[in-house]
């Protein structure tokens, strides 16, 4: 940034604090009580989790526990179910952020062109983001019932004889159940926020566009994307935030099985600290999930916040 | 609707735009079904729930599992497990715990949010990122060492602790949202309000906030929808009907040998019902709220 982009802002800024005087605690008496109650809630404990994650400690022996180093994280690095799980947690939310973000697009590009209809339409369209993600994991694990689920029933109906797919337990299905379930729940919210991005988008460069005698693919490719970037970066950056929520869903569908056949980093969590009774084990696991929440949620936020400050600092 | 000049501008109905909207409605049919078919789950005679073949249009109307969860008198020999659920504290305990978690992370993110907009000051961008951070935190990791922590403070099993709890997962995006809503202001009704020699305090009550308040409503529906729903921290750390919330009371129909799914979609009804209303009320200024430019980056 040059000197004199900066100057006529730095002008500014110095008449605020000599008039106010307040510009330099402000800051932090704003921010303070925000981040003192998130380093309480997610700060501690996690700090606390991290050093666990060092020691042997299990539920049972809170009491006499000792440091073992990165023994826990090794052992973990070894473990065929881990490293499985891993693969699988990528390829799911590969395939659960990119088939939300097609089929949002799609829906909001048909709703904010709808001519009637589009507040119920929207309020309609935002029902799943009102399940809790819990119920979600009831629903489907009921839709995808082999005896006496939805789909099997309007298999039933439809062909009129019996149809006994155990959709939960045999390999790729249990899996794309799970992806169903997850795109339901999620793809309202890339709806939402897309469909405010394509309403914001400016009418000139399309009257021009229309003028030139423009295909609507041509429309969409060279202005509508382009000029949807921001909103796309910011939808995902909020998907990868919240993708962890899935956990509730599939623990409940699945719960990683049968055996671990459907399991995730976050049902794997769950098994070693909860069922196994490891909870080093399981905080060492802990931080490879959160681990990789934070490297995809950098990534996407690293975007979002270069086109945020740009050009204003 | 001005703003909403591209998708509306000029436009003439074809027969294009009939079968467009259409496919539209289908689509959004196949979101909605779930959500009829809990409601109508929830209403149909018990015995048609599990029936092969499967009955699809509720013979009669069966409003048992709503009485049974509300303690009203049902007639003899009516199914439902929801007699051995506190519904009205869990109501209680929801209701309670999402509206003052709400409150309190609108105020502090709202208060984040405005400093990371109309601040600046040295390591934004870092806090900015860690607080973001502080979010993609997955319940199921935070549970348990949150449940050590919260044990020692006093805090496990108490409405207190719930509400600190969410309030702390929902300031990040919060801030996120209000820090867009509040740089699509003119930063320059700031400068002309700290001419006429207000605070920067007042500056933000008087002439920020009230321009911005789509924005909080829109950060509102969020911040509720989470809490509201939240299921990882709540069951772990709430244990009674003390403070026990309706996701984790939803488990409590399920049995070791017998569930009562029919009293479970009676009580998700309800418990969606709320945020329904909520959000049919302010559909409208979130997307318009969103459109305004929070989350354009």
């Amino acid at each position: 940034m040059t000197a004199r982009a900066l100057a006529p802002t730095a002008a500014r800024r110095g008449f605020q604090i000599s008039v106010s005087g307040e510009a330099r605690y402000l800051p932090i008496a704003f921010l303070l009580p925000g981040i003192l109650v998130i380093l309480l809630v997610v700060g501690f404990p996690m700090l606390y989790s991290f050093y666990l994650s060092f020691t042997n400690y299990t539920l049972t022996s809170a009491r006499s526990y000792h440091f073992v180093g990165l023994a826990n994280y090794i052992n973990l690095l070894k473990d065929p179910v881990f490293q499985q799980a891993f693969g699988r947690t990528i390829l799911f939310i590969t395939l659960a952020v990119n088939l939300e973000f097609l089929i949002g697009l799609g829906i909001a590009q048909l709703m904010a062109k709808a001519i009637h209809g589009q507040s119920l339409l929207r309020t309609i369209i935002m029902m799943p983001m009102m399940f809790a993600p819990v119920l979600v994991g009831f629903q489907f694990k009921w839709f995808f019932n082999d005896q006496v689920g939805l789909v099997n029933n309007l298999l039933f109906t439809l062909t009129g004889e019996p149809h006994i797919i155990p959709w939960l337990i045999k390999v790729p299905l249990g899996f794309i159940s799970i992806l169903v379930a997850e795109i339901w729940m999620s793809t309202p919210f890339m709806v939402i926020i897309l469909e405010a991005g394509i309403l914001s988008l400016p009418a000139e460069p399309f009257e021009a566009a229309d003028v030139d005698g423009a295909s609507g693919w041509q429309k969409f490719r060279h202005l509508t994307l382009p000029m949807l970037m921001p909103f796309i970066y910011t939808a995902m950056a909020i998907r990868s935030l919240d993708i962890a929520r899935v956990y509730d869903v599939i623990s409940i569908m699945t719960g990683g099985g049968p055996g671990t056949r459907t399991e995730l980093i976050w049902t794997y969590v769950y098994r070693l600290a909860f069922t196994g009774h490891n909870y080093a084990m399981g905080s060492a696991m802990s931080y490879v999930t959160v681990l990789f929440s934070f490297i995809f949620t950098w990534y996407l936020f690293r975007n979002v916040i270069k086109s945020r400050w740009e050009g204003r600092e | 609707m001005k703003e909403f000049g591209y998708a509306q501008a000029g436009r003439r109905r074809r027969w294009g735009d009939t079968v467009r909207d259409l496919f539209l409605y289908l689509i959004i049919l196949i979101f909605f079904l779930p959500v009829l078919w809990i409601v109508l789950t929830s209403i149909r005679p018990n015995v048609e729930i599990n029936a092969r073949p499967p009955v699809w249009i509720p013979s009669r109307l069966d409003f048992d599992s709503y009485k049974i969860l509300l303690g009203m008198p049902t007639p003899e020999g009516a199914f439902g497990m929801g007699g051995s659920i506190p519904f009205g504290a869990y109501a209680r305990n929801s209701t309670i715990i999402a509206l003052s978690s709400t409150l309190v992370s609108l105020t502090l993110g709202t208060l984040a949010g405005f400093t990371f907009a109309r601040f600046r000051f040295r390591a934004k961008n870092s806090i900015f990122l860690s607080m973001m951070l502080a979010r993609a935190v997955p319940g199921v990791a935070l549970s348990l060492p949150l449940f050590i922590l919260f044990a020692r403070l006093g805090l496990s099993d108490k409405i207190l602790g719930m509400i600190i709890a969410y309030s702390a997962l929902n300031i990040p995006f919060t801030a996120w949202l209000m820090d867009g809503f509040f740089r699509a202001l003119p930063e320059e009704l700031d400068d002309a309000a700290l001419i006429d020699g207000c605070s920067r305090w007042s500056a933000l009550l008087r002439v920020d906030l009230p321009l911005a308040l789509p924005g909080v409503a829109a950060s509102g529906i969020f911040a509720f929808l989470t809490a509201w729903n939240e299921f990882a921290l709540a069951t772990v750390i709430t244990r009674t009907p003390a403070s026990r919330t309706f996701p984790p009371g939803l488990y409590e129909f399920t049995g070791q040998f017998v569930s009562d799914w029919r009293g479970m979609t009676a009580m998700s009804v309800m418990m969606l019902l709320p945020s329904v209303v909520f959000v049919a009320l302010v559909q409208r200024q979130l997307v318009q709220g969103l459109a305004s430019g929070a989350v354009k980056g």
